[in-house]
C-alpha cells in the first residue's frame, strides 16, 4: 500500500510537472498593425512561425482601427474593431496555416504557419536534454 | 543607412569635412523624399498588360462603345462620363431599361492606384473590374460570347485588337485588359494643392490651409483617419452610418461583422466635381458631407465606424474643410471622343 501510494505520489509529480511545463512552455507572440502593415518588433511579417498552443496578441499600433480575421481550416475568428494601443489575443491549438487578414484595410495579409510540435513533445525534449 | 546612422559613422572617422558632407548629402536626400500628398511618378499598371498607345486606343474605342451592352445604346462612358468627372451626376446609377440602381456610379479617376474596384471591393484588379459591369443583367446587360462574336465581325476591331494584343485575338482577356489599359490613363491632373505642396504659397487660400490642417488632425477633423495619401483614400471599407443604409456592402463578400454596411473609401481627388457623395448619393454638396461627419453620421443603430465621433467643428471650420477639398480638383482631362471602328 505504502509503495503504491508512492508510485501515485511520482505519477502525480510528474503530471503535474508536465502539466506546469506545459504552460510554461506555451510561446506568447505580438504582431503590431503599422502604418497598415503587419509587423514583429517594428519591421513588416509576412509569415509567423509558431507552435501549438502559442497565444498571438494583436496590438494596434496606428492611429486608425483595425478589424483582424481570419477564415481558415485551423482558427476561425473576428476580433472586431479595435482602435490604437488595444490588443487583442488567440490561441492557436491546431497545426496548419492561418491566413491572417484586416477586414478594414483588405490588402493587409499575413500567414501564422502552426507547427504541431506539441507541448508534451517540448516537454520531453526537455527532459531528455536534461538528461 | 539612415541619417543617423551615417552621420555616427562620419563623427566616429574624426572628420568634420566628411561630417558636414554627409550632413548635407543626408539633408538632400531627406528632402527628396516624395511627399506623399502627391502623385506618384509612375501609374502602376498590371505586369501582363503593360502600357501601350495601341492598348490605350483599343481601351477608349471600346469604352465608347454601347455594342458592348446587350440593348447596344449604353457604354461604359454612358456611366462614367468624363464630362461629369467621369460618373454621371446621379445619386445612383440608371441601367437597363432605365432602371435606378441601388449604387451611385463611382468615378473611374485614379482607380488605376486602387487596391480593389467596385464600392464593395469584389474586383482587386482593374482587369478583373472591367467585364462585371457590361455583363451584369441590371447595368449593361451583356452576353459575353455575343458580344466578342459582335466585336470579332467589325474589321476595325480586328485591326486594332491585333495591334494592341498580337496574336492573342478578340477574347474575353484581350477585351478587360483593353479596357483597363485605358482606365489607368485616367488619372488626376494637377490641382490648386499640389502647386501649394510644391510650394507656390498663393496657389490655395488661407481658409483652405486651414481647413488642410483641421483635415489631417487627427483629435479634430480626423478625416485622415480614412482619407490617406496623395489619393486621399486608404482603399479600405467603412460603414459610416447613412441613414436608411440596408445595402450589405463589403459585409456581402467579407462575412465579418464590421463590414456590415461598409463601402470602399473613394478618392478625393477631383471630389468638387464629382457629387452627389457617398455610396448612394445621400448627399448633394461638401457641405452636406462635412456636416455628416461632424455629427457622426445619421444611423447610429450601425455598428459605429470607430474613427466617428462627433466633431463639434466650428462653421469657420467646417467652411475651411470645404474650402480645403475644393483644391483637390485639378484641370478636367483633355478627352477626344473616339470615331468607334467599323
Amino acid at each position: 500500500m505504502r509503495a503504491w501510494l508512492g508510485k501515485l505520489s511520482l505519477s502525480m509529480s510528474i503530471l503535474f510537472m508536465m502539466v506546469w511545463t506545459n504552460q510554461a512552455a506555451a510561446g506568447e507572440y505580438e504582431i503590431g498593425q503599422n502604418k497598415k502593415r503587419f509587423t514583429v518588433n517594428g519591421k513588416k511579417v509576412d509569415v509567423l512561425r509558431i507552435n501549438v498552443g502559442d497565444t498571438v496578441r494583436f496590438k494596434n499600433e496606428d492611429p486608425f482601427y483595425h478589424g483582424i480575421y481570419s477564415v481558415s481550416d485551423i482558427s476561425t475568428f473576428e476580433l472586431g474593431a479595435f482602435r490604437k494601443g488595444q490588443s487583442r489575443s488567440v490561441s492557436f491549438n491546431k497545426a496548419g496555416k492561418a491566413e491572417i487578414e484586416c477586414a478594414v484595410h483588405a490588402d493587409m495579409y499575413m500567414v501564422i504557419e502552426v507547427n504541431a510540435i506539441t507541448a508534451t513533445k517540448s516537454v520531453n525534449k526537455r527532459i531528455q536534454a536534461a538528461q | 543607412m539612415d541619417t543617423a546612422a551615417t552621420l555616427h559613422y562620419a563623427r566616429r572617422l574624426g572628420s568634420v569635412a566628411l561630417g558636414s558632407i554627409i550632413t548635407l548629402v543626408a539633408s538632400m536626400s531627406q528632402a527628396s523624399q516624395p511627399d506623399p500628398y502627391l502623385r506618384p511618378a509612375v501609374v502602376p499598371a498590371s505586369s501582363d498588360n503593360q502600357f501601350s498607345q495601341a492598348r490605350v486606343e483599343l481601351g477608349k474605342s471600346l469604352f465608347f462603345d454601347p455594342r458592348l451592352s446587350g440593348s447596344k445604346w449604353i457604354s461604359c462612358a454612358t456611366c462614367h462620363n468624363p464630362a461629369l468627372g467621369w460618373s454621371d451626376g446621379l445619386p445612383t446609377a440608371i441601367g437597363k431599361d432605365m432602371k435606378v440602381l441601388h449604387r451611385a456610379t463611382p468615378t473611374i479617376l485614379n482607380t488605376a492606384y486602387q487596391k480593389r474596384q467596385f464600392w464593395d471591393g469584389r474586383a482587386r484588379t482593374l482587369e478583373e473590374q472591367a467585364l462585371g459591369p457590361i455583363v451584369a443583367e441590371t447595368e449593361m446587360n451583356g452576353n459575353l460570347d455575343e458580344v466578342l462574336e459582335r466585336l470579332a465581325a467589325v474589321p476595325g476591331y480586328v485591326k486594332l485588337f491585333d495591334s494592341a494584343y498580337p496574336g492573342e485575338g478578340i477574347t474575353k482577356n484581350t477585351l478587360a485588359k483593353a479596357l483597363a489599359n485605358f482606365e489607368r490613363t485616367i488619372v488626376s491632373t494637377e490641382s490648386p494643392f499640389d502647386r501649394w505642396r510644391k510650394g507656390d504659397r498663393n496657389a490655395v487660400s488661407e481658409s483652405a490651409k486651414n481647413g488642410f490642417k483641421i483635415f489631417v488632425d487627427e483629435e479634430k477633423g480626423r478625416c485622415v483617419l480614412c482619407h490617406q495619401g496623395f489619393n486621399f483614400t486608404d482603399n479600405g471599407f467603412h460603414n459610416i452610418g447613412l441613414k436608411g443604409n440596408e445595402d450589405p456592402g463589403r459585409f456581402a463578400q467579407v462575412p465579418v461583422k464590421i463590414l456590415k454596411g461598409a463601402f470602399k473609401t473613394p478618392t478625393l481627388r477631383d471630389v468638387a466635381i464629382t457629387a452627389p457623395y457617398m455610396h448612394n448619393g445621400a448627399y448633394n454638396t461638401l457641405a452636406e458631407v462635412i456636416e455628416h461627419y461632424d455629427r457622426a453620421g445619421e444611423d447610429k443603430n450601425e455598428i459605429p465606424d470607430p474613427n466617428m465621433r462627433p466633431l463639434q467643428l466650428t462653421s469657420q471650420e467646417k467652411a475651411d474643410l470645404v474650402e480645403f477639398l475644393k483644391t483637390l480638383t485639378g484641370r478636367p482631362l483633355r478627352v477626344s471622343v473616339p470615331s468607334l471602328p467599323q
